[in-house]
């Protein structure tokens, strides 16, 4: 059985009391709970202070481009679905820079979990607004505050029917570790929403902030009701909702596609005197 | 005997069903035949056309002049009339097109009359049309109807039975009533059923028989042709091709693929290229395997997305941001294509790199005769670790250092070794550096040490012709063809070869073939490209110093044909 040293990665270059350093250890108490060994972990990153995740653990990486996270985590999937592919992303990665991948990749439904470091701020580029950022928030590039609209990405993936809509909180890592248990368990691709504290660039969001708002979904909530979902998803303010808010079991994508039902892939050797006679098609 | 003739009609008027049909015919009868086809981005009305070439002689390019004119509709006789040669015919359906033509160039062919009469609905008109070119060319119609019964089957025998019965009422119709029967007399072809396949096909088979396992792509014309292959192959070979949101998703999702174990692919045009060029860097600097078609249309942005033009050849040569080596393929011929496909999948494995295989519009849709694939000269190596060789290794890093440059290409899951690829800059294991010694070492590795081996493998170009020409006329990818017909045309006269560029970059070595010393020993050099700059004569200048004392180059969308190559090439001459 793995054990927590068999995750230990290098040496983190996050700020001290950053929140991604709770996401790190509730992944790799994850992965110990749940039994699976580094080997059968592809971790697929983009650029920001999420995307360095992967490194802090140990795994099979792909620590790619900007935002393009989620192509790559589905190549693997095609690939191979037998590996747990699981993306570690931001909230500009994923939501800016990566908006079209993720309309798409929720409509696939390939087994790929998605985990967002969500902070509500730029944090490698220093302090630039997100599409999570609230309206209103002032910052160097936006020193009339943030004018567009704020995205709400998990009212958006139950709008799209994803197969596991989930928020979680960096401050809360029990919980957090439940929720990625349960979003790896789940056959389909799975959101998890982390909300994290930037220490050194949100100065609004900050573990405080969220400590004196979220709350974990009562016991009875039915994450099968997507009309209540989406409500729960919009529940921003006072009180925000942690937990699993919507569940759905979808047809995976892998096992549509009827070539790899059965074996990836990976696995399926070139059979060069069989496909040769398509050559002979063309007389 | 040679043969050319043109059918010319609106979008959806059915021109492709009739100009595929005859060229299959030709070719099953032994004929050699050369197809090109110029359409519209439209997908009803407007004008487009599908050129047919057969003759009892290989050929390989079109002909501006055409002995037959097959007209659907009126425009095609107003735009046409004047391409048509001395003694040439229009046939045309007076009813159809609403008009009568007098004078004897005309021949009405009731095509819908009898495909009412005979097969009972109007809309196998198209194989009256058919029917009636080869009643004229005197050919049985044998071959024709074992065509009809195989492309037509799934719709049922009356349909089968029906356009059979139009097609002999249009052939009967035309040698009971054409009195230019004699002057379209053909010769047998005296050889056996040939092959027919147009450049896109071919690329799609090479990747296929070169063990291609995932295809993701954005459609673009004209790079469409090799997913559609490829996913009517999809179920019987197990392979996976997938329609990508966008092009940066379809490059990011090969190299995911790829990263992952499986050969991977994609495909599209100059502007969706564009949007790849940020993957394309992140194949370079992951060094993940990885083969791209780009087949040309002619630019800037949209430009003319149905046409052809080589616009491309010094953007993929200078695509991505950062250095990192990349080959170039420009094949000229469908078998070119097939097997540079098959290499660019060997290449980009061995040495761990992105290989382009670039066409164009022209190249991609024109259909070619031969005698078969060489398929016994397909290559496959699988060069990555798994299976009970990885297992073994006592460790391992994924950008280990190593003589030649190239790691170990390990498959993650198929062992304890992890695989640790970053877009970063990295250390042997995978992980993000920013150290000066370490960024020398990888340079090194990446570009320096593997250039020179990648470049070794770059085949010389071909000479046709003269061995010692005093002409040479230089070119790469789809001028192939009409290159060699234009060296045939004047080899009575001059001293004169050609010059063809396959594998275009990195430029061969001369070692095997000095080429640049042919070059510079002849009195006259062209560089012939489909483009406005000389794209291929720049390249070669900025890499030998080597300057053409000509260029002729052709930038209108449309191909070069015998004719108006031969005209240039005379101008050049004085």
């Amino acid at each position: 059985m793995p054990t927590l040293d068999d995750y230990r990665g290098q040496v983190p270059a996050w700020c001290p009391g950053c929140g991604n350093f709770g996401i790190l250890n509730a992944v790799r108490k994850t992965f110990v709970g749940l039994g699976i060994e580094p080997h059968q972990v592809v971790m697929v990153s983009g650029i920001g202070q999420a995307a360095k995740l992967p490194h802090y653990t140990r795994c099979n990486i792909f620590n790619g481009l900007h935002g393009r996270t989620l192509p790559v985590a589905t190549g693997v999937a095609l690939a191979n679905h037998e590996l747990l592919t699981i993306v570690e992303t931001g909230d500009g990665d994923c939501y800016a820079e990566g908006g079209n991948h993720f309309v798409h990749a929720i409509r696939r439904n390939v087994n790929v979990k998605l985990f967002v470091h969500d902070n509500q701020i730029y944090g490698l580029t220093k302090g630039q607004a997100s599409p999570t950022s609230e309206e209103g928030m002032v910052t160097k590039l936006q020193p009339f505050g943030v004018l567009a609209g704020q995205e709400n990405p998990l009212a958006l993936a139950i709008a799209l029917d994803c197969s596991f809509v989930a928020r979680g909180f960096a401050g809360d890592m029990d919980f957090l570790q439940h929720l990625m248990s349960e979003a790896i368990r789940h056959k389909g691709f799975a959101l998890i929403d982390i909300l994290q504290p930037c220490v050194t660039f949100n100065r609004v969001n900050t573990f405080k902030w969220y400590g004196e708002r979220v709350y974990r979904l009562e016991e009875g909530y039915d994450p099968a009701d997507r009309a209540a979902a989406f409500e729960r998803a919009r529940e921003w303010g006072a009180r925000i909702p942690i937990g699993i808010l919507y569940r759905k079991e979808r047809p995976l994508f892998e096992e549509r596609v009827p070539v790899i039902r059965e074996t990836p892939l990976v696995r399926q050797p070139f059979d060069f005197a069989r496909v040769k006679e398509e050559a002979n098609a063309f007389f | 005997m040679d043969y050319s003739l043109k059918i010319g009609g609106q979008a959806g008027q059915g021109l492709q069903t009739i100009g595929g049909l005859l060229a299959k015919v030709f070719s099953r009868l032994g004929y050699h035949v050369f197809t090109h086809q110029d359409y519209m981005s439209r997908i009803r009305g407007g004008h487009n056309f599908y050129q047919i070439r057969f003759a009892d002689r290989p050929i390989s390019c079109s002909r501006e002049r055409v002995n037959l004119l097959v007209a659907l509709d009126k425009n095609t006789i107003g735009i046409h009339r004047p391409t048509l040669a001395e003694g040439g015919l229009i046939i045309y359906d007076a009813e159809a097109v609403r008009d009568r033509y007098e004078g004897e160039e005309f021949f009405d062919l009731p095509a819908e009359r009898l495909a009412v009469e005979k097969g009972g609905d109007r809309i196998m008109a198209n194989s009256a049309a058919v029917g009636g070119v080869l009643g004229l060319l005197g050919l049985d119609l044998g071959a024709f109807e074992e065509i009809v019964r195989i492309t037509m089957e799934k719709k049922g025998e009356p349909v089968v039975r029906g356009n059979i019965a139009t097609g002999r009422a249009g052939s009967g119709f035309v040698r009971e009533y054409c009195r230019r029967l004699d002057s379209f007399r053909t010769v047998p072809s005296g050889g056996e059923r040939l092959m027919l396949i147009d450049g896109v096909t071919a690329m799609g088979l090479g990747a296929l028989l070169s063990g291609v396992k995932l295809y993701s792509a954005y459609p673009m014309t004209p790079s469409t042709g090799v997913m559609t292959f490829l996913a009517s192959k999809a179920k019987a070979h197990g392979l996976v091709v997938e329609q990508a949101e966008d092009e940066i998703a379809a490059i990011n999702m090969a190299l995911g693929a790829s990263y992952a174990g499986v050969r991977a692919m994609t495909g599209t045009s100059g502007g969706g290229f564009a949007l790849m060029q940020e993957g394309f860097s992140l194949a370079g600097m992951t060094e993940t395997p990885l083969v791209i078609a780009e087949m040309q249309r002619p630019g800037p942005a949209t430009g003319l997305p149905t046409r052809t033009e080589q616009g491309d050849l010094l953007f993929v040569v200078h695509a991505g941001h950062g250095e990192f080596p990349r080959v170039v393929f420009a094949p000229g011929t469908p078998e070119q294509a097939f097997l540079l496909t098959n290499k660019a999948f060997d290449l980009a494995e061995k040495y761990q790199v992105p290989v382009f295989v670039q066409g164009d519009q022209y190249l991609a849709d024109s259909e070619w005769t031969g005698t078969g694939l060489p398929t016994e000269r397909l290559v496959y190596t699988d060069y990555r670790l798994r299976g009970d060789k990885l297992a073994g290794l006592p460790s391992y890093k994924r950008y280990q250092f190593t003589d030649n440059g190239v790691s170990p290409l390990a498959v993650p899951g198929a062992s304890k070794h992890l695989v640790v690829v970053d877009s970063d800059e990295h250390d042997e294991e995978g992980h993000i550096i920013e150290d000066a010694a370490t960024r020398n070492r990888m340079v090194e590795k990446r570009l320096f040490r593997k250039l020179p081996l990648i470049r070794q493998e770059m085949a010389p170009p071909s000479l046709y012709g003269a061995e010692q020409p005093e002409i040479v006329l230089a070119g790469f990818g789809s001028t192939w063809g009409v290159m060699r017909e234009v060296v045939d045309a004047l080899s009575g006269r001059h001293r004169i070869a050609m010059l063809h560029f396959s594998e275009v970059f990195p430029l061969p070595l001369t070692d095997r073939f000095d080429y640049l010393a042919l070059l510079r020993g002849a009195r006259v050099s062209l560089c012939i490209e489909s483009n406005a700059t000389g794209q291929f004569a720049r390249l070669l200048r900025a890499e030998t110093g080597f300057g053409f004392t000509g260029r002729i180059n052709r930038y209108d969308g449309r191909p070069f044909t015998l004719e108006s190559l031969l005209g240039e090439v005379h101008a050049h001459l004085g």
